[in-house]
């Protein structure tokens, strides 16, 4: 592998600092499941190697049930997982962080760094963005927000500005009568990179008749991450009915513009758009009637 | 290899119960360490890019000590420093086999013996964590671990196995 030097940062500021000093020359480690191999195939990169797992704020993961979910970008997604009480909350996020990988890289990835190598089939950003999460990402002098649907720019390419780290991931709280799902199409059981994904969160009214709000989004079928907002947007204020769910599957294939490469074809990947979004869609309201 | 005058770095971690001073230069990653530096050699490396679990070790850093399976592959030698690291070569008690690597051998779980540590480690993660897994659990726990050799059957079999003759064990204390 190609040399580098190592710096485990301890604050934000530290990481800002070294980033805005070397700019594309320093990588920000994480979980390292992406990062490690880049480097050591020469993909990438690295002067420095910033190792981010030692920031306090980046290894935050706090739920409370009126203020929301807080994902430190550096949080191993076995952490999530094996959290009850969030996995109760949010059943859909718990599809995406239980399907990265196998057991040992679930042992080191995190959502930060699913999110920052920007596949347009990272297996957690459908559902990010399905539940409404918010990036906040620092630099040396500036804090902001940044809505996960917003976040990409094509294939592994982020709209970070040089100089910016992912902090966390803020999550709304769960609403009553509300759940979300997340569908990953593979050929296998597990261990595999997304044909299709799907994820889709659900708010019901009171009677569990109606929707009052849905969010989609699909992974794989576009130079990026792809939230279908006209999809969500059919569904509210709607009758829960089959009608409803396939038109609105049907606006999320629409949006779809995938590619033919050796995972797929553009008639396979166009057709697993609209099953996927149903099932999703179904799966959410299911859990949201539960 | 484009750049050897990069400086190596000392780093300290509990290997197998053993405190161990190690040197290495950060873009080594812990499976080199433990193979070349330390000089065990159980973690195989097989694709080196995370896929086939050979390289397996069970990592800690929190105090209490709650291992976490990892592809030593994918972890820079850096990484371990204040870790506590579980090897296969960790796993068998000074006088003989752990009770999955017996029944591994009596359940003809192995043919080549490559991917062999990687299984022996993470079926042990796994019964640490679930001591009674379900054959569903087992297969979905094992996914990261790849065998070219056996079909799998008799890997998740000796597993279940294990798991049985462990709670056994512990039965009768």
């Amino acid at each position: 592998m190609q040399a580098f030097s190592y710096v485990p940062a301890r604050s934000i500021s530290e990481a800002a600092d070294i980033l805005a000093k070397e700019g594309d020359g320093a990588k920000l480690l994480s979980g390292g499941t992406d990062i490690i191999v880049q480097l050591r195939e020469g993909r990438r990169s690295a002067k420095v190697v910033v190792d981010v797992k030692g920031i306090p704020e980046l290894n935050q993961l706090t739920f409370d049930p009126r203020a929301g979910l807080v994902i430190g970008a550096a949080v191993p997604v076995y952490r999530i997982y094996n959290n009850a009480e969030i996995a109760r909350a949010y059943p859909g996020l718990i599809d995406a962080a239980s399907i990265i990988g196998g057991t040992a890289v679930q042992g080191r990835a995190t959502l930060g760094g699913n999110v920052c190598t920007a596949s347009p089939a990272g297996d957690s950003i459908p559902a990010l963005i399905a539940h409404s999460a918010v990036a906040v990402v620092a630099s040396r002098s500036v804090m902001r927000e940044i809505p996960l649907e917003r976040f990409f720019a094509g294939p592994g390419r982020t709209v970070l500005n040089a100089g910016e780290l992912l902090v966390r991931f803020q999550i709304p709280a769960p609403q009553p009568h509300a759940a979300g799902a997340h569908l990953r199409f593979i050929p296998r059981n597990e261990m595999d990179i997304a044909v299709v994904s799907a994820g889709a969160y659900v708010v019901l009214d009171a009677a569990q008749a109606n929707v009052l709000s849905a969010r989609i989004a699909l992974g794989a079928v576009a130079p990026t991450p792809l939230f279908v907002k006209g999809a969500g947007d059919a569904l509210a204020g709607k009758p829960i009915s089959a009608e409803n769910i396939d038109a609105a599957a049907k606006l999320a294939q629409a949006a779809a513009t995938p590619i033919t490469d050796m995972r797929g074809t553009v008639e396979q990947r166009k057709h697993l758009s609209y099953v996927m979004a149903k099932r999703a869609i179904e799966k959410a309201i299911e859990r949201a009637k539960a | 290899m484009t750049n050897t005058s990069m400086s190596k770095v000392p780093v300290t971690a509990n290997i197998n119960g053993e405190d161990v001073t190690f040197l290495c230069e950060p873009r080594q990653s812990l499976l080199e360490v433990l193979r070349d530096v330390i000089g065990l050699t159980g973690a195989k490396e097989g694709c080196n890019n995370g896929n086939c679990g050979a390289c397996s070790v069970i990592m800690s850093k929190d105090p209490a000590g709650n291992g976490v399976l990892v592809n030593s592959c994918l972890v820079l030698g850096v990484e371990a420093s204040g870790a506590k690291i579980t090897t296969v070569e960790g796993i068998a008690p000074a006088d003989g086999l752990h009770t999955i690597q017996r029944v591994f051998l009596e359940g003809a779980a192995l043919q080549c013996g490559i991917c062999t540590p990687g299984f022996i480690v993470a079926s042990k993660a796994l019964l640490d964590k679930n001591p009674h897994p379900t054959e569903h659990e087992v297969r979905n726990w094992l996914a990261g671990n790849l065998c070219r050799c056996t079909g799998y059957d008799k890997i998740i079999r000796a597993v279940l196995d294990a798991a049985d003759e462990m709670s056994k064990e512990k039965d009768r204390g």
